[in-house]
C-alpha cells in the first residue's frame, strides 16, 4: 500500500521525483487533451484561510482541466472556523469528502499540522504565512527548465525583498541542490537575505549587493520580487523601500540577450510595464507553467497515470 | 557561612551558574514536590567565582533531559546512604518535546492545540532548537 504523500515543503520531493513531475508537466503542455479526464470523479478541496486569487485559481483551473471537481472556501469567516472549529477537525471532516486538499493559511506550519490529521488525503501547502510556498517553487523550477533546458550552471540574480520573500527562500534552497549555480542577492540593507538561509549555502556560491545595475550583465536569470506590504509593521518603512528597485528598459540594456526575467506576481512597481514587451520577460508565462505543474502534482499525489 | 547538612538519599545539582539556581528551581517545578529541597545561592567557588547549588532529598529521579536543556554544564551527583554514588554527565538533547514552546508569534502551534511539538537542536552553542512546524529558532 502506498503511504499518502503530502507536499508541505520543496524538499519533500527528491530531485528525481521533481524531474518526474516536470516531465509529466512537459507532456501535459504538449498534449493537454490527453489529460482531460484523468481526474474524473475526483474532488479537490480548496481551503483558503487567507485571500490569494492567483494561487487558488491556478489550483482550481488545474483540477478542472484534469476533469476533476472542486469544493472549498476562500473566506474562513464563511467556514466552520468562524464557529471555533479546530484545524484538525476541519481536515478530518474534509477528508471524508475530498480526495486531495490544497491549504493556504496565514499561520506558519499549518500545512504540516494538517498533514498529521490526514492519513489518506494528500495535503498540498499553498502557502503558510512567511514560511513555505512549495508549488510556487515548482512553478519557478519548471519555468527555468523550460527556458534554460537545465538547472545547472546558472548565475541567478535575486532582487527585492529577500528578507520576507518566502518564494525566494524556497527557490534558493531548491536551486542550491544543483551543480554550479551561483546566486547574486540584490537588496537594500533592510531586506537582506536572512542569515539562516545563507548558512545553508556554500559561502562561495553567493555574493550580496544593493546595486542591480552593477551586476545585471552577469545574470542568466533575474528573479524580481515585490516588497510585501503585509509583512511590514510600519507603513512608513514599507513606503520607503517599495520602489527601491524598478526594472526598466534602460537597466535591461546591459543584460544578456538570453537572460530571463521572472517574478512570482503580483507585481507592484518593481518591473516597469514597458518591460512586458521584452522577449526576456517570462513572468506571465510563469503563471501558466504554475497551472501545468500543479496539474502534474495533483496527478502525482493521487498516483494517477496516463500513457505517455 | 551557612552550613547545610549532607543529604542521605537524593540529588545534588552543583556548579549552577550564579543567579541561575532559582530559575532552575522553578523550571524543575521543585516548589511542587513534597521532599526536602535546599537552594543555595552565591556560594564562593574557586572555579566559577560564585555558584548556585540545589540539594533534593528524594527517592525520585529528575528529568535529566530538561536539566541538560537548561544547562548542560551543571554537575549532577546522585547520593545514596550519604555518599555520592554516581555523577551524571548532562548533554544537550538532540530532540525535545513537551518542554519548549515555539517563540514565533506567527507559528500555528501558538493558535491551535498542538500536542507534542518536537524541537530539533540546530545550534548547540546558542542552545537553539528549531520548531518542527515553522522551522523558527527557539531556545528555552
Amino acid at each position: 500500500m502506498n503511504k499518502t504523500k503530502h507536499l508541505i515543503e520543496p524538499k519533500d520531493f527528491t530531485v528525481e521525483e521533481l524531474d518526474d513531475i516536470f516531465r509529466l508537466a512537459d507532456d501535459i503542455i504538449a498534449a493537454p487533451m490527453k489529460y482531460l479526464e484523468v481526474c474524473k470523479g475526483r474532488l479537490l478541496a480548496s481551503l483558503f484561510y487567507e485571500p490569494s486569487t492567483r494561487t487558488r485559481f491556478s489550483f482550481e483551473a488545474a483540477m478542472l482541466r484534469l476533469g476533476g471537481q472542486v469544493i472549498g472556501f476562500d473566506d474562513p469567516s464563511a467556514s466552520s472556523t468562524s464557529k471555533g472549529e479546530s484545524l484538525a477537525d476541519t481536515i478530518m471532516t474534509v477528508s471524508c469528502y475530498a480526495d486531495i486538499a490544497v491549504l493556504r493559511h496565514p499561520r506558519e506550519g499549518t500545512a504540516k499540522l494538517a498533514s498529521k490529521f490526514s492519513p489518506d488525503m494528500p495535503i498540498i501547502n499553498a502557502g503558510d504565512g512567511g514560511h513555505q510556498h512549495p508549488t510556487q517553487t515548482l512553478t519557478d523550477l519548471l519555468t527555468i527548465r523550460h527556458y534554460k533546458n537545465k538547472f545547472t550552471d546558472h548565475v541567478i540574480g535575486v532582487c527585492g525583498d529577500l528578507k520576507f520573500g518566502r518564494t525566494i527562500h524556497s527557490l534558493v534552497k531548491a536551486m542550491s541542490r544543483y551543480k554550479n549555480v551561483r546566486f547574486i542577492f540584490i537588496s537594500p540593507e533592510e531586506l537582506k537575505m536572512p542569515q539562516y538561509i545563507l548558512d545553508e549555502l556554500d559561502s562561495a556560491s553567493y555574493t550580496q549587493t544593493n546595486n542591480l545595475e552593477m551586476v545585471i550583465d552577469q545574470l542568466d536569470i533575474l528573479y524580481m520580487s515585490r516588497v510585501q506590504r503585509e509583512r511590514f509593521v510600519s507603513e512608513e518603512e514599507y513606503l520607503r523601500l517599495k520602489d527601491y528597485y524598478v526594472l526598466d528598459n534602460t537597466k535591461l540594456q546591459k543584460a544578456k540577450n538570453d537572460m530571463i526575467i521572472m517574478h512570482p506576481l503580483p507585481r507592484v512597481n518593481e518591473i516597469s510595464v514597458e518591460v512586458d514587451d521584452d522577449p526576456r520577460a517570462v513572468y506571465f508565462q510563469q503563471a501558466k507553467f504554475g497551472m501545468f505543474v500543479r496539474m502534474a502534482l495533483i496527478m502525482k499525489l493521487l498516483n494517477l497515470e496516463v500513457e505517455r | 557561612m551557612i552550613n547545610v547538612s549532607k543529604i542521605k538519599k537524593g540529588i545534588v545539582l552543583d556548579h549552577i551558574n550564579e543567579g541561575q539556581g532559582y530559575k532552575l528551581f522553578s523550571q524543575l517545578k521543585l516548589d511542587e514536590i513534597e521532599d526536602v529541597v535546599v537552594l543555595l545561592r552565591n556560594i564562593p567557588s574557586r572555579k566559577m567565582g560564585k555558584k548556585d547549588l540545589i540539594k533534593i532529598e528524594t527517592d525520585l529521579l529528575l528529568d535529566f533531559t530538561v536539566l541538560g536543556l537548561i544547562d548542560p554544564d551543571i554537575t549532577v551527583n546522585i547520593i545514596e546512604n550519604g555518599e555520592m554514588v554516581r555523577k551524571i554527565k548532562l548533554q544537550l538533547p538532540e530532540k525535545v518535546t513537551d518542554i519548549m514552546k515555539c517563540k514565533n508569534p506567527r507559528c500555528i502551534t501558538n493558535y491551535e492545540k498542538v500536542r507534542h511539538v518536537e524541537f530539533t537542536l540546530s545550534d548547540p552553542q546558542k542552545r537553539e532548537y528549531r520548531c518542527e512546524y515553522c522551522d523558527s529558532p527557539t531556545s528555552l
